[in-house]
């Protein structure tokens, strides 16, 4: 019984929300109903937050107790993570030390990723070719290394004629390659929203 | 009013080649990433390892959500195929939302597989809200909890670089898929069988999900052979001076 509510409940409301979208001008009674549904869905994607936290806790305190490996670094997560929210309840999320953390700790680590980032990139490109030897692998990778040696500062300048030229080249391929893709993504967006719609795929647990 | 008609016309293709694929499955082409998986699967059933799961971190209220939508599809036929399984697979999310919604599947697919004492609400979890927080707190399950295989499956940045560097020094395999065009480039140079553009959303046919998901993925090729004639039939009227 619970399943078939739940189905029920899930396509109207997608129905009433796709109504709204479409038929606003003629039915402004879908309009409101599709608003009202998403402030609701705003107030659960909030609520769910503290619910996903919770389980982020849970899951770091596991470790701790089965004594896995990172069981400590999960602990001091948690410790930060109380302290944090507390100060920001108790001060507000615009208090000093709340800034401070997010200038002194978040920033800086996320910088440090990024860097990490940067090597780990190049890494996976000088490694592509021992990975797949295929005709696409030596276009990607020389198609990267002329957009690089184009943007690039050099020590003797730009080449004013040859990097626009290299730059408009790869310019124009990568674009049409990538709207190719994202028509592709696109279309496989709708089908998976149309199975959600007739309750053929229910992420919900219905199924 | 294109939009409405497309919409309609989806539908309409959806629905009529999920009564023909019921009477006669589809033959699918040979994807290497799927065929990986399904042996990926297979040894990680026999071999008593762990599949790592990571459904991205789509906001299921932005456009992103249908990849998200697509990754909770293939984690229910993932989690129905793993029930067996010694150790049960771990799913990682980058968004709130998306982590209730993935331990609600893993709990309906181990119920549809009569195994519902395996469910462990722990094992679908909130690794970060940020991507570089998502990244941080998935790298440990990939590392420590006796992964062989990853199946990355959904909306990521470029940190997914991160995540398959991490795969790759753990020997595991890696199935990734991205509807982000910058982890796609990330992960084409990264993954040893990439999956490209669309073929994110073909995971749930080639996991043998059923009927409806073979007939969206014809319909995807319909309406994919629609646009290019579209775009060749604008070019030519362009070409011709019509406008329009």
């Amino acid at each position: 019984m619970m399943r078939v509510l739940t189905a029920a409940l899930a396509i109207a409301s997608g129905i009433i929300v796709l109504l709204g979208y479409f038929l606003r001008q003629v039915f402004p009674l879908f309009e409101q109903l599709r608003l009202l549904l998403t402030d609701w869905a705003v107030v659960i994607a909030a609520a769910a937050v503290l619910v996903g936290i919770l389980n982020l806790v849970t899951v770091q305190m596991d470790k701790l107790r089965a004594r896995q490996p990172g069981g400590l670094y999960g602990a001091l997560m948690v410790f930060a993570l109380v302290v944090t929210f507390g100060l920001g309840l108790v001060f507000g999320t615009d208090h000093t030390f709340l800034r401070a953390a997010m200038d002194a700790v978040i920033a800086p680590v996320e910088a440090s990723l990024l860097a990490i980032l940067a090597v780990t990139l190049v890494y996976a490109s000088i490694r592509l070719l021992r990975r797949r030897t295929d005709l696409m692998s030596v276009i990607f990778l020389v198609a990267m290394l002329l957009f690089l040696i184009a943007a690039m500062p050099k020590p003797f300048g730009p080449l004013p004629l040859v990097d626009q030229l290299i730059l408009d080249l790869t310019s124009l391929l990568s674009t049409a390659g990538a709207r190719g893709l994202l028509i592709g993504v696109a279309l496989g967006t709708l089908l998976t929203g149309l199975r959600v719609l007739f309750g053929m795929d229910r992420p919900y647990g219905g199924n | 009013m294109t939009a409405p008609i497309v919409l309609l016309l989806a539908a309409l293709l959806l629905l009529a080649l999920t009564l023909l694929r019921r009477k006669s499955p589809a033959v699918l082409r040979s994807i290497e990433a799927y065929e990986r998986l399904n042996r990926a699967i297979g040894l990680s059933v026999e071999g008593g390892t762990r599949l790592h799961i990571s459904i991205g971190r789509g906001n299921l209220y932005t456009a992103r959500g249908g990849s998200a939508l697509a990754g909770l599809a293939m984690l229910r036929r993932l989690t129905e195929r793993t029930s067996l399984s010694d150790q049960p697979p771990i799913v990682t999310s980058g968004d709130a939302s998306l982590a209730i919604l993935s331990q609600d599947t893993l709990q309906s697919g181990y119920r549809a597989a009569r195994a519902e004492d395996q469910f462990r609400l722990t094992n679908g979890r909130l690794t970060g809200l940020t991507p570089f927080a998502f990244a941080a707190g998935t790298l440990p399950v990939i590392r420590d909890e006796g992964v062989s295989a990853n199946v990355i499956i959904g909306e990521l940045g470029a940190e997914a670089a991160l995540l398959a560097d991490a795969a790759e020094s753990k020997n595991a395999d890696l199935i990734a898929a991205s509807d982000n065009l910058p982890a796609q480039s990330v992960l084409y140079a990264a993954s040893q069988a990439p999956l490209i553009g669309e073929e994110l959303f073909a995971a749930g046919a080639y996991l043998g999900a059923g009927a409806s998901h073979e007939a969206s993925l014809q319909t995807q090729d319909i309406l994919r052979w629609l646009v290019i004639l579209a775009i060749l039939g604008g070019a030519v009227l362009k070409f011709l001076g019509v406008s329009f």
